[in-house]
């Protein structure tokens, strides 16, 4: 009986299209739209994820984000480092400071201070350059998108390209000389800013003259501790708040989603795929089913048991599904493919492939549950019906 | 003689009314008939006086009201709904005036229907199906549509699916009249030819006159009643 099922399915070309189309749409939308929506959100703590060698972030009770700094005390990080299980503690200071180009325009930047002693907190990988380079005297690394972008130089001749900033170029921060002495790759954040690295001596020369320039401790737990009980023992005895970086960006992450309409936005693409898909493929496949109601009907005269129309009805609501389905992750991750490198967060995780799996499942046994519905209930007498 | 146990068909006091609307349809006041096995047996009347209900019945489509209905010895008022789909898979074949085949499978395939329903492995019920296209005269056309076939063709399809699971009884509403003449007869020729068999009873529906002569009794109904049963073929 299942290929006279799937056979009524495709037998109706308009109506089999309609109901594909539905599914792909559905399926396209929710994974495309929640594909974009979690690569922004991984954006947001695109910082967190950079500085990996961290379990746990100490920081200022009242930070809410990771670009939310609101400086410590330096004396803060000995308490830290005092603590039972704490491997090793170090300083980083995050900062936005101005960079002065050549051409006199300021470009403001995303200034990491990292640990003079062990450069701990550095770029997840380097382009060119090393990172022990930031030893040297005035010593930066640059983020390559930075130096090819905003902090690239003016042409030498006029009309002609910009040139990135090279390893040797140097730039001013506050009034203070720089040298390029390495780029670097990092994670693309909401900040649309280059993003520089230095020592942690280093930054707070550049920063403004501020009492409190510590804007993060970054704990590493002893081995064999655990570093939830190392988490709480420090958010004990500093009153400080100190995060595993999971939860780190998880508390990034929700500042983003209740403090910003995106979310929101992008739950509404997600519904509205869900609900258009609903509308198109289930009211196609129920008007597909009160087509072939007389079929049904002959099938139920000639001996076909109610289980057996059922079965039917449901293996060709699954078979439109798993088509739509895949089609529509198919274009969506096309489409992820063709935006990889852009500007474009998109971010596939597979449970956004569970998700719209489940949507339009979802939608199928919609479909099918009202036909299926219709096709119980149906008298077989109606096949004398002319 | 035939006895009450071997009727194929076996109706007392059959009821049916329709309701919908708030207005009731006596369809049926009270029908009794037999049908033997092995005859063919042709159901005449007016448009409207039940014919179509009391081969519903038969058929065990359609619950009657009141009376007895007993097909080969079995009473539907004793089955579950899930029984008598299973029986009908079994014992009774179908053709219909709109043929009702179903238009995305071959004719082979619409043929190999019943034989699917009853669970027969799909290779198998196909090569059954091939022996009955022979029997209808379209050894060659089983790879065709229903859309591609003429209608007589296709009621000659919808003939070899009444008859490929050997059913006892087969019922068929107005099978020739969608046809033209000619066809008509063809189609009720081979019916009579395959489908009338030791221990299987027909019962036909039709208006069509010219086609009395092939019936071994007529039964004439008038508003939900038998009227007159003619043993001897009419004329044609
Ligand atoms: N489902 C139904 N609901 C209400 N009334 C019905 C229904 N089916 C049939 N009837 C009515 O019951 C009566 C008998 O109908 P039936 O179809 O059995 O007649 P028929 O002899 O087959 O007629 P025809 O020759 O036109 O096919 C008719 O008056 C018809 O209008
Ligand atoms: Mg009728």
């Amino acid at each position: 009986m299942n290929f006279i099922a799937l056979k009524m399915l495709m037998g109706d070309r308009a109506k089999y299209i309609g109901i594909i189309i539905g599914l792909t749409f559905a399926s396209l939308l929710i994974t495309q739209q929640a594909s974009v929506f979690v690569g922004l959100m991984t954006r947001t703590f695109g910082a967190i994820s950079d500085l990996g060698q961290a379990e746990i972030w100490v920081m200022d009770p009242k930070v809410q984000f990771v670009d939310d700094v609101k400086p410590m005390k330096d004396t803060k990080l000995l308490n830290v480092r005092g603590i039972e299980g704490v491997q090793w503690a170090v300083p980083i200071f995050k900062g936005l400071l101005k960079a002065r180009l050549e051409n006199g325009n300021f470009q403001t930047c995303i200034v990491f201070g990292l640990d003079d002693a062990t450069l701990m907190g550095g770029p997840p990988t380097m382009v060119e350059g090393r990172l022990e380079d930031l030893r040297r005297a005035e010593a930066v690394i640059v983020d390559v998108n930075g130096a090819r972008g905003k902090l690239a130089r003016p042409p030498t001749e006029p009309g002609g390209e910009r040139r990135p900033l090279e390893i040797g170029d140097t730039l001013e921060l506050n009034d203070h000389r720089a040298v390029v002495v390495g780029l670097c790759n990092v994670s693309r954040t909401f900040q649309s800013q280059p993003t520089i690295y230095t020592t942690y001596s280093r930054a707070t020369q550049f920063a403004p003259r501020e009492r409190r320039l510590l804007s993060f401790i970054l704990v590493k737990a002893k081995p064999g501790e655990d570093p939830e009980q190392v988490r709480e023992r420090i958010q004990k005895e500093t009153g400080l708040l100190a995060l595993t970086s999971a939860e780190f960006k998880w508390t990034t992450v929700k500042y983003f989603m209740k403090y910003t309409g995106i979310p929101i936005n992008f739950g509404i693409a997600v519904l509205l795929g869900f609900l258009v898909g609903t509308a198109i493929a289930g009211q196609t496949f129920y008007n597909f089913t009160l087509d072939n109601i007389k079929q049904f009907g002959a099938l139920k005269a000639m001996g076909a048991s109610n289980m057996t129309l059922l079965r039917m009805i449901l293996l060709q609501a699954l078979t439109a599904g798993g088509i739509g389905y895949g089609l529509g992750v198919g274009l969506a991750s096309l489409f992820g493919r063709a935006v990889r490198g852009s500007e474009l967060a998109f971010r596939m995780m597979p449970q956004i492939l569970l998700i719209s799996a489940g949507a339009v499942l979802f939608i199928c046994m919609l479909s099918a549950l009202f036909s299926i519905r219709k096709v119980m209930k149906l008298e077989p007498a109606i096949v004398f019906k002319s | 003689m035939h006895t009450e146990q071997t009727m194929a068909v076996s109706c007392r006091g059959v009821t049916k009314v329709y309701t919908s609307g708030g207005t009731k349809t006596h369809a049926l006041r009270g029908v009794d008939l037999d049908v033997y096995p092995s005859e063919l047996l042709m159901l005449v009347g007016p448009s409207g006086c039940g014919k179509t209900t009391l081969i519903s019945v038969i058929a065990g489509i359609l619950d009657q009201d009141e009376g007895e209905a007993l097909v080969f010895g079995r009473n539907f008022k004793q089955m579950s709904q899930r029984q008598k789909t299973a029986w009908r898979g079994v014992h009774v074949g179908f053709v219909f005036q709109a043929f009702n085949l179903l238009p995305a499978l071959t004719a082979r395939e619409n043929i190999a229907v019943p034989l699917l329903i009853l669970g027969e492995p799909k290779r198998r019920a196909l090569e059954r199906a091939q022996a009955v296209l022979e029997k209808v005269d379209l050894g060659g056309r089983g790879d065709s549509l229903p859309s591609q076939l003429s209608g007589g063709q296709q009621q000659r399809v919808a003939i070899g699916r009444a008859l490929v699971h050997g059913p006892r009884l087969i019922v068929c509403d107005e099978p020739t009249s969608s046809l033209d003449h000619e066809t008509g007869k063809t189609v009720i020729e081979l019916l009579k030819r395959t489908a009338v068999g030791p221990d299987r009873a027909l019962v036909i529906v039709t208006h069509d006159p010219r086609i009395f002569g092939y019936a071994d009794r007529i039964a004439r109904m008038d508003d939900g009643r038998i009227t007159r049963i003619e043993t001897q073929a009419l004329p044609q």
